[in-house]
Order: C-alpha cells, then sequence, then structure tokens
C-alpha cells in the first residue's frame, strides 16, 4: 500500500499552507470552540462562521468547495441528536404517527437539531482543511510545542510512521484469508460465524505478534542510529510578526462571530 | 482501503461545553497519571514498542468477519490492548489511535476528544485489565472467558457513556438513546469479545511468555481489580435502570441537580413530558431482556465449543 492511502496532506503553497502550524492548529480549535459556544438558532452567527470558512478555504488554493465534498462524514451521528426533534416543548410545526405514537416536530426541537448538525457540519469541515494544509509530522511537533506531553506525541508519530505498514500486514492477512476459505456467490462466507470470528481473532493475535516482533528490530535499528530515547525533528519553525497578526485577525473574526451570535 | 468507523465517535458539536470540559478533565487526570508511570517504570525501549502497538491496535481495528447480511463484527480493541500491553501502557496506546483517528480522518471531533478518549481508551481499559487481572492466576479456560466478558462489557461501558454524555448535553432523549446504544453495542460487543478470545487464546499457545507471571500485563498491582469490578457493576446496574426504568435515573439526576448542570442555553432540554414518544418504553425492556439472552447464548456456545476441542 502506498503512504498516500493514509495521508490527507495535499501539497500546495498558499497563504495557509504557509502559516505556521501552531496557529492553525490553534485557530481549528478556536473555530470549533466558537461553533459550540453560539446559542441554538443563531443563524446569523453560523453564517459567519460558514463564511469565515469559507475564506479559510479560498486562502488554501484547494477550492472553495474543497472541504464540502467530505464534510457528511460526521452526519450519520446526527441520528443520535434526532430525538431533540420532539423532546422539546414549544409550538408545533409538523405531526404524523408512527405505530401508537403521536410524534410531533416543536419548532424549538427543530431549532436545536438543525443547530446541533450545522456545528458539527462547520467544526468537521475546518478540520479537514488542517489536515489537508498540514503535513502529519507538523501538526504533531506543534501539539508538542503547544506543551502535549511527549510520549504521547512520540507515541502518536510512531502510530502515524507504523500505520501503513501493520495496515498493510493486515490487509496481507485478509487476502490470504480471503484466498483460502472461498466465498459463495450468495455472498456467505464458509463456516459458522463463530468459526469466522476465531479465525480473525487468530488473525489478530497473528498481527500483534508480527508487530510486536517488529518493535524490537525497530528499536534495534533505531539503537545503531543513535536513539537515546528522544526524537529530533529539523528546521523548528520560529513565530515570526506575520503570524501573531494572522492570529490576531482570526481571533478577532471569530470574535466577531460571536458577538453576532448573542446580539442577533 | 477499508477503514470502519466505530459508532462511538462523537463528532464535534453533539456536546455541550460543561460535559466537554467534564470529560476532558476526567481523561487528562488518567492520562496524568498514565504518563508518570509510564515514564517511571518503562525505559526509552518501551516508547518505540507503544508507538508500534499503538499502530497494531489501528490496523487490528480493520480486521473484520463477516456476520450476516452484509454487516461484519470488528475490533474496538481496548480490553484487548489492555490484556496484553498492561492499562497505563494501553492507556497510552488508545489515546494515540483516538487522536490520530480524529486529528486524519475526523473520525471523532477535535474538541470532544476528551470524551471520546474517555469512552473509548479509559473506561475500556480499566474494565478490560481490571476483570482479567483478577483471573491472571486461573486456568486457561477461565482466563479466556473472563477476557470475553471484560471485552464484551467495556464495549458497553463506552456505549453507555457516550449515551449518558448526550443525554447530560441535551443531545438526545435518554428514553431512546440508551435501549438504541446498549442495545446496537450489546451485539458490537459479542464481535468484540470473540475477537479478543480468538487472540489471546492464540498468543497464550504460540507465545505464552508475553502474557505470562513477568510480563507487563502481569505487572500491575491488584487494585485494578477493584477498579474494574466497581465499574463494571456500575455499568451492570446502571445499564438496566438507564434503560428499562429511564424515568427512574432522570429522576436521580433531576434530585442531584446534575440534570441543571448541563444546560446552558434556554433551548436545552427541559424535561417536561411534551410528548409521550417512548414514554414508559416497553421496547428499552425487551432490549435489555434480549441483550441478557444473547450473552448467556453466546458464552455457552463458546463455552460448548472450546469443550468439544478438547476432547
Amino acid at each position: 500500500m502506498h503512504s498516500h492511502a493514509f495521508d490527507r496532506y495535499h501539497h500546495k503553497h498558499s497563504f495557509v499552507h504557509n502559516l505556521d502550524p501552531r496557529v492553525k492548529v490553534a485557530t481549528t480549535v478556536a473555530f470549533i470552540l466558537s461553533n459550540a459556544l453560539l446559542p441554538d438558532g443563531a443563524w446569523v452567527a453560523f453564517l459567519a462562521a460558514y463564511v469565515f470558512m469559507l475564506a479559510a478555504n479560498a486562502c488554501s488554493g484547494l477550492g472553495l468547495g474543497f472541504t464540502f465534498r467530505r464534510s457528511f462524514i460526521a452526519l450519520p451521528f446526527a441520528l443520535a441528536a434526532v430525538t431533540v426533534l420532539f423532546s422539546i416543548a414549544g409550538a408545533p410545526v409538523a405531526s404524523f404517527q408512527l405505530l401508537r405514537w403521536n410524534i410531533v416536530i416543536t419548532d424549538a426541537g427543530l431549532a436545536r437539531f438543525m443547530s446541533i448538525v450545522v456545528r458539527s457540519w462547520l467544526s468537521v469541515q475546518m478540520a479537514i482543511l488542517l489536515v489537508a494544509t498540514t503535513e502529519f509530522s507538523k501538526i504533531v511537533h506543534a501539539l508538542r510545542q503547544l506543551r502535549v506531553p511527549a510520549i504521547l506525541t512520540v507515541i502518536i508519530s510512531f502510530l502515524y510512521r507504523y500505520l501503513f505498514v501493520l495496515a498493510d500486514e493486515a490487509m496481507r492477512l485478509m487476502r490470504a484469508r480471503a484466498s483460502r476459505s472461498a466465498i459463495a456467490s450468495n455472498g456467505k462466507g464458509g463456516g459458522s460465524a463463530l468459526w469466522r470470528a476465531r479465525v480473525a481473532g487468530n488473525m489478530a493475535g497473528q498481527l500483534f505478534l508480527r508487530s510486536y516482533e517488529r518493535s524490537d528490530r525497530v528499536y534495534n535499528a533505531m539503537l545503531s542510529r543513535g536513539y537515546t530515547g528522544e526524537l529530533r525533528i529539523m528546521q523548528a519553525r520560529q513565530f515570526c510578526a506575520n503570524d501573531w497578526l494572522m492570529i490576531c485577525v482570526l481571533l478577532l473574526c471569530l470574535a466577531f462571530t460571536q458577538i453576532v451570535g448573542r446580539m442577533l | 482501503m477499508h477503514y470502519l468507523p466505530v459508532p462511538l465517535h462523537i463528532p464535534d458539536g453533539f456536546l455541550s461545553l460543561t460535559v466537554l470540559l467534564i470529560c476532558w478533565a476526567i481523561t487528562i487526570v488518567m492520562l496524568a497519571a498514565a504518563i508518570s508511570r509510564t515514564n517511571k517504570s518503562l525505559g526509552e525501549k518501551q516508547v518505540p514498542l507503544m508507538g508500534i502497538m499503538a499502530a497494531f491496535i489501528f490496523a487490528a481495528q480493520m480486521l473484520n468477519f463477516p456476520v450476516a447480511g452484509g454487516t461484519s463484527g470488528h475490533l474496538l480493541g481496548g480490553a484487548l490492548a489492555a490484556i496484553v500491553l498492561g492499562p497505563w501502557a494501553a492507556m497510552l496506546a488508545m489515546t494515540a489511535v483516538i487522536a490520530v483517528q480524529g486529528l486524519l480522518f475526523q473520525d471523532g471531533g477535535l474538541l470532544v476528544m476528551g470524551a471520546n478518549i474517555l469512552n473509548m481508551g479509559l473506561i475500556t481499559v480499566v474494565i478490560g485489565y481490571g476483570l482479567y487481572r483478577g483471573a491472571i492466576n486461573r486456568s486457561r479456560k477461565t482466563r479466556l472467558a473472563v477476557a470475553g466478558v471484560a471485552a464484551w462489557l467495556s464495549v458497553m461501558a463506552g456505549a453507555l457513556l457516550t449515551s449518558l454524555q448526550l443525554w447530560l448535553s441535551g443531545t438526545a432523549r435518554l428514553q431512546v438513546v440508551v435501549p438504541a446504544m446498549l442495545g446496537v453495542h450489546a451485539l458490537i460487543g459479542i464481535g468484540e469479545a470473540l475477537i479478543t478470545v480468538g487472540a489471546l487464546a492464540f498468543i497464550l499457545q504460540t507465545r505464552p511468555d508475553l502474557l505470562g507471571e513477568n510480563s507487563s500485563s502481569a505487572q500491575s498491582g491488584r487494585g485494578w481489580v477493584f477498579a474494574g469490578a466497581i465499574i463494571s457493576l456500575a455499568v451492570v446496574l446502571l445499564s438496566p435502570l438507564a434503560s428499562a426504568f429511564p424515568d427512574g435515573l432522570e429522576r436521580v439526576a433531576e434530585n442531584h441537580g446534575f440534570l441543571q448542570l448541563a444546560q446552558t442555553s434556554p433551548y436545552e432540554i427541559i424535561p417536561g413530558y411534551a410528548v409521550p414518544f417512548l414514554g414508559d418504553t416497553p421496547l428499552s425492556t425487551i432490549v435489555a431482556g434480549l441483550v441478557g439472552v444473547l450473552i448467556v447464548l453466546a458464552l455457552s456456545v463458546l463455552a460448548g465449543r472450546s469443550l468439544q476441542k478438547k476432547s
């Protein structure tokens, strides 16, 4: 498997790409926080947040609709929020009969549901833009600089580094299984579900042992190259005046959104 | 490239700020303990090991087996990680997995990551390890059976915690979300239990030293047994209370005022029964009963099979 099967970074030279990763991480989190702080039904403020997001998209050189295409990933989860449609007191908007229950959708319920969905939809798009414009190793390094404990960022770096390798290993295991237990034309696999579960379990055990042995080899290889328990990164980026300016502008935009949300 | 999202990853926007912050606080405290314990007890060697083990959990989540009707069973991995890595290392590995899933794949939000780590990476480990640790000196069969139950219960605990967070955030109705989540995850949990047991059986057969007396999984103290047992007990007691008698839990919450805690905006749930939707839910009782039957069925079939293989 090629490593970019997992890589979400789109190489470009744009304004957003060139920002300090710390600015991007902080702005993304601040944007999501700002959405969470907006009261339900603050449609004008949600629109302002959407415009902010579109502007960020435009400055990234990836095209206005870039994040839109993958933005529905979190939508299935909206199912979990469906019940607020009928459980909040308010003026009825629509009603229908489901089995023996009479279900009434209220305006307050509808506003709450739509607000939840919009918040989630906006937030996920900003997160998509963050990984599309920042190499993952730089995001992890930015997290380290933002005081996330070293042991966590190192584990995350290793995870990212060996994700491809072990995913490949898992794919090989599954290919081997597929070639040995034929699938009938009606889509049923061989054996009982319990038997298949045990095979999958054995595969997980096998994968564990292979990973364990690989980690041994990796560690020895690292030692031979002078590993002392600390990872180094080249060219740590300095925070320049431009970055400070940008973070101020971005936070002001979000503050404006908040004010709009409270006033209108 | 198959990447299967587990329906426990909460996206941003679904939890209220108060719930979010409480979850982050619990997560940070537990992670701080995990980090200080790992820093103290493990050498530099463990860091690459833990990173690759985190990648293993990630890859193991891709392994699946077809069940029926196009659905498939797969792994969340918290209990398995806890048993093979020991609790503290497993917490860090699971945290890394959830962080990468949220950051790279948007599977689970960034601001709600504290809650996601708590639901999938911490409580699963405490239950998985605590129960297994209690049986570590028993026979192979007992260990496997306990590991299976622990894996199933860890998924249920994650699902219960997720639904409670959604409810406290005013995002979902308790009467609906708890039975629905527990019902779905009772089935997902069976897949989890079967894969966990299969993996452990395989490791015990080929590399018993990795799970033996001197392994990292046997090092941690007996305190885990109590923690695991208490949380398991809480899940077992709270689940029927929340799904069969949802009004009971809502009343308890109201009496203690923590329902109001989460209500930051005027639109949040007012627990007045404007609409009697699934009011006294016979559905939830049925689901709870069904779950019980399914566990007993799965366990007895599993026990029967392993006995059959021996003879």
